[in-house]
């Protein structure tokens, strides 16, 4: 399908806007949509929302052979998709420009950077080692779709763990998750991409743009960074003529803006520590995991709290869950905040007390 | 690759050039025949052949044609030769897509498109052999294709790649230096208006180097453009001497 093009009189409206600084949704020109992380039952599973951007990404390990010319590292693949469900503009089996641009970008966000250790992943030098797949599904567009990707493929990367091997002479065993604990990937830094529009040959700039500004911009300049203050790529695209000046005004801005947002500000800072500030050192307890029927209600209370008031992870469930109308968690009986927490939110949602889940009979392993 | 200096204490690199020298650049305009506009050129090692078609009409779907500009289709590839391994797919994987896609960018920026509406102008690229920067040698020679083929450009666009070693830039990269795993720019410029565009970087760099990479960047391509406006004018000598008999 083809997608509709947006009328003139939405185009210069909007171009008369941001030349009076004022963006459609009553954004600031440096302001980013609120950005909401969650994470999923299985390690390595991410969804992220950037306003109403949804991006979800997943990643999975297999043991392969690694590649002649690098023998003893371990090989990331990265694969994104747009699926048809995210914009009528998206087609199933079409090689799109954006496709191309989106995924190119990333790997060279996540590949070329180095941020993971891919020696680490080595098992049999030469014969086996670990290849790491990250599959990052757009599920709706409305902009900015490198943002959101890069922020749920680092986020997966560092929320998935890798099975355990230990290796006796030639012989590799591969342990279960129920034999030993998995591992998680060793990571370096976290590079997160920033997009800026350009708007009128370069005059007015934009960052993260919403659809409808991505449809009316010049050019856009993508930079990832980190939080050391290291620029891990820049891609400027779209005909725009940019100055070096400018170039180097917007890494400053990148800078500032990947602070900020390691810095507590929006969501995003809240999930991160949490998780890992090394990679090693991952507490079991804090890892989140959602259950789908609670997202909605999580994300509402979660909203009207406010981002800052709600330090803890926001749902804790094993990974049983509750299929029918009672809606009720089975919670995990080990931890005992867990069960602090899952009994204050039973409380709050008004559907029983405490003691009744104990005894549901019902109850479904969701993997 | 451990072991590999990028520069020497002395302050020579691995192919003997010092920081901000370039590469011998050789450079033939009108190879061709049968196209409008044709260029050959040699930087270093490296040696990409760029032709022209156009400005046509829109071939394929009408859909695509602008009413307004001209619509520039280029098209990147390299010779299964061109590499030290065989290359299996020279187009249409994703890195010769996203080329082809970096190459139409910059030049929709230069061409004056203005001039054609509805119609297309066609830009095929071919590495012939591949020693590091790529994408600058496909820039360059698709720049005199179009100055050979007459199609009206803001100014001649320029592309040179940048690295950083040991605190200071390096200008012009071999493929040797590209996939040591340090600091790669590669910048496309228009000398006259010192507007970039395009840039591309790949690998970490601390933020503060920014500049002295860019500023490596961008004076060889000021140094690259003078070449290049030397290879046109000889160019246009042997061919108004031949047509004068």
């Amino acid at each position: 399908m083809r997608e509709t093009p947006l009328s003139n009189c939405e185009r210069l409206f909007l171009l008369k806007a941001i030349e009076s600084k004022k963006r459609l949704d009553g954004r600031q020109t440096y302001d980013y949509r609120s950005i909401k992380i969650s994470f999923g039952t299985d390690y390595g599973c991410c969804s992220v929302n950037l306003g109403k951007t949804r991006v979800l990404a997943q990643v999975s390990c297999e043991l392969v052979p690694p590649k002649d010319s690098r023998p003893t590292e371990g090989i990331i693949f990265l694969n994104l998709e747009l699926s048809p469900m995210a914009s009528p503009a998206f087609q199933t089996n079409r090689q799109s420009e954006l496709l191309v641009t989106l995924n190119r970008q990333l790997e060279r966000c996540l590949r070329n950077s180095r941020c993971i250790d891919t020696e680490s992943l080595c098992v049999v030098s030469g014969e086996k080692v670990w290849q790491i797949r990250v599959d990052v599904h757009v599920l709706n567009h409305d902009g900015n779709l490198m943002d959101a990707a890069s922020i749920a493929a680092i986020s997966a990367l560092c929320h998935f763990k890798r099975p355990d091997v230990a290796i006796q002479g030639r012989d590799v065993t591969v342990f279960g998750p129920a034999e030993r604990d998995p591992v998680p990937l060793s990571i370096y830094h976290m590079p997160v991409c920033v997009s800026f529009a350009f708007f009128q040959q370069g005059t007015y700039l934009l960052v993260d743009p919403c659809e409808k500004e991505e449809l009316i911009m010049d050019g856009l300049l993508v930079m990832a960074m980190n939080k050391h203050r290291e620029i891990c790529s820049i891609q400027s695209s779209g005909g725009i003529m940019l100055l070096k000046e400018q170039v180097l005004l917007l890494s400053v801005s990148g800078t500032i803006w990947i602070l900020r947002k390691e810095g507590g500000k929006f969501g995003f800072v809240e999930s991160m520590p949490k998780e890992r500030i090394t990679a090693l050192k991952r507490e079991e307890s804090l890892v989140e995991m959602t259950d789908v029927q609670e997202t909605a209600d999580q994300i509402i209370s979660k909203a009207a709290a406010g981002h800052e008031v709600v330090p803890s992870p926001v749902i804790v469930a094993t990974g049983t869950g509750q299929v029918g109308e009672g809606l009720q968690n089975t919670w995990g009986l080990d931890e005992e905040d867990e069960e602090e927490e899952s009994g204050t939110k039973v409380e709050k949602r008004g559907t029983g007390s405490k003691s009744e889940y104990a005894c549901l009979p019902v109850s479904v392993f969701l993997h | 690759m451990a072991g590999l200096e990028l520069l020497s204490d002395q302050g020579y690199r691995l192919d003997g050039r010092k920081a901000s020298e370039l590469r011998k650049v050789q450079a033939r305009m009108g190879v061709f025949g049968q196209a409008d506009g044709s260029a050959y050129m040699e930087q270093g090692n490296t040696k990409a052949l760029a032709v022209v078609y156009g400005p046509h009409e829109v071939r394929g779907s009408r859909s695509k044609s602008l009413h307004d500009r001209a619509v520039i289709n280029c098209q990147y590839s390299m010779a299964t030769f061109s590499t030290a391994e065989r290359k299996r797919r020279p187009h249409g994987d994703r890195k010769s897509s996203e080329m082809s896609l970096h190459l139409k960018q910059t030049f929709e920026a230069a061409v004056l498109t203005q001039l054609y509406p509805r119609s297309q102008i066609d830009i095929y690229v071919k590495i012939l052999q591949s020693d590091g920067g790529n994408y600058s040698a496909c820039v360059n020679a698709a720049t005199l294709a179009l100055v050979d083929a007459g199609i009206p450009m803001r100014d001649y666009v320029c592309a040179c790649t940048a690295g950083f070693a040991e605190g200071t830039a390096l200008a012009d990269l071999c493929h040797a230096e590209e996939t040591g795993g340090g600091t790669a720019l590669s910048l496309a410029l228009l000398p006259r208006s010192q507007s970039i565009a395009l840039v591309q970087m790949d690998a970490r760099l601390h933020q503060d180097h920014l500049d002295t990479l860019m500023e490596a960047a961008m004076e060889a391509c000021k140094g690259l453009s003078k070449v290049l406006d030397s290879v046109v004018r000889q160019h246009l000598q042997e061919v108004s001497v031949l047509s004068r008999d």
